[in-house]
């Protein structure tokens, strides 16, 4: 976030990504193969199109009462956590967060952390970061470990490894963990989990995420499915969780829409193996869990998201992938080609916020607009609009930049500006559209067969021999 | 992991509450129709064909020729400015109590909910804004719900995919009212495409600025409605159509999508 003023940041290289991408079939069937798996799930978790639609209504309600008062909730989270006896940090960017954490790192001599999945502490680039500070940083979570023996970042919010087909987990873990190849998926999980269970035991420290931090009752809850979370979070000494400010509501009957929507969504779960819900280290007379709990609330953007009233809908979001299981973009490209921690749907609509429009000044337009994100979306963020909206900021000309959004205008370009004005010009001139439409359609042999981009998948558009405004002119008369 | 893509076709076929419940009016004497620049410059036939099945029903069609587009293609690439003064033109073409009917599902949501986000601002412009959402009706619903149109068909059996557009069906429900008008005809069958509530690839702009996205989801596409076993494929969307038509050229197939309403017109004795 601190990058200094009037230096442009270069930006993702998204359209290169893309070409690369789409050049690799296994992954485009590995991503086919995994989100119909995954919109089918989610469909059985729905059979009643009427209670999902109502349901989707009330979790957009809450998340839109609970971003209302937001300052006022976190502030008593913070209340809450302490009396409880959490310690809670606040960050405004992820060097800040990182440095957060390091200093409890250093408390502590801690050598090892073990980490159950945060998306928030990939948005901090944490395991580099501690890397580079000596300690060793070990995703607990399946498709987190896959994904860090492989020194790949997630492709997918929930499903990390989602990339991957067992005949390439069976390679990677027959490499990096001296087993025998094997494809059994069920074998796999086995020796993933052998190598991890020790490692929960050797850790000065576990690190989770939060799914809802609930201010009334400084209880923070995690869901999971693998047993792993829990670990993280009750077996080191001390426990850090790591989340967005975005992230707390009112009370525990909040939670209640919001985690059916959540799982049903995501998973095409009634509910997770595991919801953890985490009110404070352990106390005088309980004999497990950490003697430490820190909570670390990061803004990194969010409250640039919070000041605008539409914008300010990014924040409803509960983080449960259906917008990108959805996307027939993300389907092609998967996740890792957007170049964010968060890709798909969401991570166009949130990461502008996070890095500014200069460097993601291609990911809203990487939409057809064609709206099935925001149709899934379990609380109604209005994802298209929200995209458009992107848009509209993005091509800002520099004499109209309010500076309200990091990066408004990085996608400016005076041509086009001028090609839109031009095309407005003769739309609003119905003399000169209509000429227009009569000199093109008389002209139209001289429509040249190769017209860029839209001629490497189609043939050439064929204008009409005559407009409809003729046609119609001759059949209704003039009007 | 196993997957049944035609089980899928459904998966997100559901219409948003957007268009929840719409009540009809009676059939009018009059109607505007707005008749969207691509149908204008590629597919005049389409509009025509709409203009003659409104006029079979007993209705005089009115069509403004000053009309041109309703701003979509501005709006959506985010030239706000530029579409709004588009949507201003068009605003005045269309005033009093005719209903506006158009043959296409994205340009009738462009008016219908779009419109009004467009002119917020402008309490004097909102009322026309206002005026003009409430009297839209996208072409297949307006025969559907309001002329209650009963179609018998001329035709040979023939099985039929439909093509459903985003736009179309997300902000317009142009699916069910597409569906309910194909199964008044008795020879044609409507045949279920894999992946069939997915995005043809068009999306306006999108097709030219992320080609390489837009060419592989356009390819998916037409190869599933070749798949389908159809004879024909029919769509309420020309952007759509222009998208699946020019691919299908391109590839050297012979199928080509055909207009709604160029479709029913044809089966059911023509005017």
């Amino acid at each position: 976030m601190s990058s200094p003023a009037n230096v442009p940041e270069a930006p993702i290289e998204f359209k290169r990504n893309v070409r690369e991408a789409l050049a690799d079939g296994q992954l485009r069937r590995n991503f086919r193969g995994a989100m119909d798996f995954l919109m089918a799930k989610r469909a059985a978790q729905f059979p009643d199109e009427d209670e999902r639609e109502r349901l989707r209504t009330f979790g957009n309600q809450v998340r839109a009462r609970a971003l209302s008062r937001l300052p006022e909730l976190l502030e008593r989270l913070e209340t809450s956590l302490t009396r409880n006896g959490v310690k809670v940090h606040w960050a405004e960017t992820v060097e800040e967060a990182n440095a957060i954490v390091h200093s409890i790192v250093q408390a502590h001599e801690a050598k090892h952390v073990i980490k159950g999945k945060s998306m928030v502490s990939e948005e901090m680039e944490m395991n580099h970061f501690l890397g580079d500070h000596g300690v060793d940083c070990l995703e607990s979570d399946m498709g987190e470990f896959i994904v860090q023996l492989r020194e790949e970042k997630p492709s997918h919010i929930i499903m990390p490894a989602i990339h991957l087909n067992a005949g390439q987990v069976a390679s990677l873990f027959h490499d990096k963990l001296d087993v025998d190849y094997t494809e059994d998926v069920d074998r796999l999980i086995q020796i993933g989990r052998e190598t991890l269970r020790r490692k929960f035991f050797e850790a000065d420290i576990g690190v989770s995420g939060v799914n809802f931090a609930i201010a009334e009752t400084g209880t923070l809850l995690l869901v999971e499915n693998e047993g792993n979370g829990r670990m993280s979070t009750t077996v080191p000494p001390v426990h850090i969780a790591v989340t967005g400010i975005e992230k707390v509501v009112e009370n525990l009957r909040d939670v209640v829409p919001l985690l059916s929507l959540l799982t049903r969504s995501a998973t095409g779960q009634p509910i997770t193996t595991y919801v953890n819900m985490i009110s404070g280290p352990r106390k005088a007379d309980e004999l497990d869990g950490p003697r430490e709990v820190h909570l670390v609330l990061l803004d990194n953007g969010r409250s640039q998201a919070f000041a605008d009233g539409e914008l300010r809908q990014t924040l409803n979001c509960i983080r449960c992938g259906a917008c990108m299981n959805h996307c027939p973009v993300y389907t092609r490209i998967g996740g890792h080609a957007y170049g964010t921690v968060y890709p798909g749907p969401i991570g166009k609509i949130a990461t502008p916020h996070m890095l500014g429009l200069e460097k993601t000044r291609d990911l809203p337009s990487a939409s057809s607009l064609c709206g099935a994100c925001g149709e899934v979306c379990p609380v109604r963020i209005p994802i298209p609009a929200l995209l458009r909206r992107l848009r509209e900021e993005a091509v800002r000309a520099p004499d109209d930049v309010p500076h309200h959004l990091r990066g408004q205008g990085a996608k400016y370009s005076a041509k086009e500006r001028m090609i839109w004005k031009a095309w407005s010009k003769m739309n609003t001139s119905p003399a000169l559209y209509r000429l227009v439409g009569y000199a093109g359609t008389r002209l139209r042999g001289l429509m040249p067969s190769n017209i860029g981009p839209w001629t490497e998948h189609h043939a050439p558009p064929r204008l009409a021999a005559r407009t409809l405004h003729e046609l119609a002119r001759e059949h209704l008369g003039d009007e | 992991m196993s997957h049944n893509p035609r089980a899928l076709a459904n998966a997100t076929r559901v219409a948003p509450p957007l268009e929840a419940a719409r009540s009809y009016p009676v059939k009018p004497t009059d109607v505007f129709v707005f008749g969207t620049c691509v149908i204008d410059l590629f597919f005049p036939g389409a509009g025509m064909d709409s203009i003659r099945l409104l006029e079979r029903e007993g209705i005089k069609v009115h069509f403004p020729q000053a009309q041109s587009c309703c701003g979509q293609p501005a709006y959506t690439s985010g030239y706000t400015g530029e579409a709004r003064e588009v949507a201003r033109a068009q605003l005045a073409l269309f005033a009093g109590d005719w209903p506006v009917v158009v043959p296409s599902g994205s340009c009738a949501g462009m008016f219908r909910h779009h419109y009004p986000e467009l002119f917020k601002d402008e309490p004097e412009t909102l009322k026309l804004v206002e005026s003009l959402a409430a009297r839209t009706y996208e072409l297949a619903e307006f025969l559907l719900n309001v002329c209650r149109i009963q179609l018998c068909d001329a035709g040979a059996p023939v099985k039929v995919a439909l093509h459903t557009s985003c736009s179309a069906r997300r902000e317009m429900n142009t699916h069910v009212h597409s569906r309910a008008l194909l199964a008044q005809l008795g020879a044609v069958e409507r045949i279920d495409h894999a992946y069939e509530s997915e995005c043809c690839g068009f999306g306006g702009a999108f097709s030219v600025r992320m080609p390489d996205i837009s060419g592989l989801m356009v390819l998916d596409k037409t190869k599933a409605l070749a798949g389908s076993g159809a004879a024909e494929v029919v769509s309420a969307d020309c952007g759509c159509l222009m998208n699946i038509n020019g691919a299908l050229e391109k590839q050297g197939a012979s199928l080509r999508g055909e207009h709604l309403a160029s479709f029913l017109l044809r089966r059911s004795g023509g005017k």
